[in-house]
């Protein structure tokens, strides 16, 4: 049986080209082309992961902007609400000053016309006197004149005075 | 309709084929019948699927059209390189240090003075010629280099790339490779015995498929060829031997867990086992792809055998012997391949088992 007889010289040349083709393709073709793919899946590996880093950074931030704007908004509550309460306070104080003013102003023109009707009254019953005591001499002096004419006299002179 | 005119047109195509097939069988019928009478199919098949001295292409005896190649011979009186052309298809005989002949089975022999072979000196001559497996495995290795280091360079070419062309081609194989054979069966020390495991996937594969084309470049058995799958079958137990741990050797030797009786049988037979795991890997690439050479030859030489009874007779068996053959070549790709799978797959679990830690037993691996 030839056929199951592993002729010599095929064998030789079996292992010379076998073995020149093996360390050729392992050290210019395998080895780079093994390196290269390790390569790229690492890289595709890496930039996966980073993309899921990248996401997660996003949410991270966002939950944190998110935050901040809660943060932002009582801020601007709290805000308002103090300068209303300053306002409202202002408002008050301001109102209750000016009541008080008014106040003080009212009394004042009080007592100025209490003084005025005062000095009004005083000037009246000076001129009263007066006139009583202007009447009553003239009054004296007609009296020793006559009766009708007296009357008539004092009439007069009541018409004169005018009293109002 | 336009089927039924389809089908007719390959039938007629078949048709056409065949009767040109037919009538050059006819012209080279009278001169075979001439010198050996009835055409041996046992002959025909064994000479393809054999080593040659010559790439045979066409023709028989005197008229053969073939490539000569060279012969080298190793002799006690030096080397000595001649073109087999000079033997003449075995025709002549070729004076050198000694006086050689090619015999019938294209072995060279030496002959003496009354043309009588010499079987002392045939034997002291050592034949490392050039063969026709010699120059397909030249040529196989030299298609696996350009073929590999094209695609290297193109991974070089297009770093952090998607690849391209041939290179997209053969990385899902590569990485088919790296993760299905040698990750699985290897474990996590695959790395070192990839360019090993890439080498004979490629060489296997390739070789099949050029011994699958009839012409020139292809046409030779070689992955068929016992030397061949031989040479690699002990590579393979090489790198198994020099690898295997203290657990390998304890498990060949004395099969932990087994009592010591049993380990009397045992024991012959996992060292048996060591020799018989290449032997099986050289003997089932060898057989396979044989087998395949030997098929597809047959259902030629039924054409030739039935069309020496009935030209016509002949002419109907080539129908059904193509129309076979079409479909066992399709088989036949798939065989390359499959071979080629089995081959790697099986040294990368030896290399495994070589390996295997003892603390932890996978029985997946068998």
């Amino acid at each position: 049986m030839e056929l199951v007889k592993p002729a010599i010289g095929l064998v030789f040349w079996m292992v010379i080209t076998f073995g020149a083709l093996f360390f050729i393709l392992a050290k210019f073709a395998w080895k780079p082309i093994l390196g290269m793919l390790n390569e790229r899946e690492k890289t595709i590996a890496d930039s996966l992961e980073q993309a899921n880093k990248a996401r997660a950074e996003m949410a991270a931030l966002t939950s944190k902007n998110q935050d901040l704007l809660n943060q932002a908004k009582e801020e601007r509550n709290a805000i308002l609400h103090e300068a209303k309460e300053a306002a409202d306070k202002l408002k008050n104080e301001m109102l209750a000053k000016a009541q008080q003013e008014v106040e003080a102003k009212i009394q004042t023109a009080f007592r100025e016309i209490e003084i005025q009707k005062k000095a009004a009254i005083t000037e009246v019953k000076n001129s009263v006197g007066l006139l009583a005591l202007d009447i009553a001499e003239k009054v004296i002096r007609k009296d020793l004149k006559g009766n009708a004419e007296q009357l008539e006299y004092v009439n007069k002179l009541a018409k004169e005075s005018n009293l109002n | 309709m336009i089927t039924a005119i389809k089908n007719n047109f390959k039938y007629c195509l078949t048709v056409i084929f065949l009767a040109v097939f037919a009538v050059f069988t006819a012209s080279a019928n009278p001169e075979e019948g001439a010198k050996e009478g009835k055409f041996d199919a046992g002959k025909l098949i064994m000479e393809h699927i054999s080593d040659s001295h010559e790439w045979h292409v066409t023709g028989e005896g005197a008229s053969t059209i073939a490539l000569p190649l060279p012969v080298i011979l190793y002799t006690d009186k030096g080397l000595e390189v001649f073109s087999s052309s000079n033997f003449n298809h075995g025709e002549t005989t070729y004076a050198g240090n000694y006086t050689y002949k090619l015999n019938e089975k294209n072995q060279v022999e030496v002959v003496g003075a009354n043309n009588e072979v010499d079987a002392a000196a045939t034997d002291k001559i050592w034949d490392i010629s050039i063969t026709k497996n010699v120059a397909s495995l030249f040529f196989s290795a030299a298609l696996l280099l350009f073929i590999f280091l094209s695609v290297a360079s193109s991974y070089k070419k297009n770093a952090g790339k998607a690849p391209k062309g041939l290179q997209s081609f053969f990385e899902p194989i590569i990485i088919f490779i790296r993760d299905d054979i040698a990750k699985q069966s290897i474990g996590p020390k695959y790395e070192r015995f990839m360019p090993y495991l890439l080498t004979i996937f490629f060489f296997i594969w390739f070789g099949n498929l050029l011994g699958m084309i009839p012409l020139l470049p292809g046409g030779a058995n070689l992955t068929g060829n016992i030397a061949v799958t031989a040479v690699l079958a002990v590579i393979t137990f090489i790198i198994t031997t020099i690898n295997a741990n203290k657990n390998y050797w304890h498990h060949v030797f004395a099969m932990p867990g087994v009592p010591k009786p049993v380990l009397l049988i045992l024991t012959p037979i996992e060292i048996m086992g060591v020799f018989l795991r290449p032997f099986v890997l050289m003997i089932r690439l060898f057989a396979n792809i044989t087998a395949g050479h030997i098929i597809a030859l047959s259902f030629f030489c039924l054409i030739f055998i039935f069309g020496e009874m009935n030209k016509g007779l002949g002419l109907g068996i080539g129908i059904f012997a193509v129309a076979f053959n079409v479909f066992m070549g399709l088989l036949e790709l798939l065989v390359a391949l499959i071979q080629a799978y089995v081959f790697t797959l099986l040294s990368a679990i030896y290399f495994g088992a070589a390996l295997e830690d003892p603390h932890h037993h996978d029985e997946s691996v068998i």
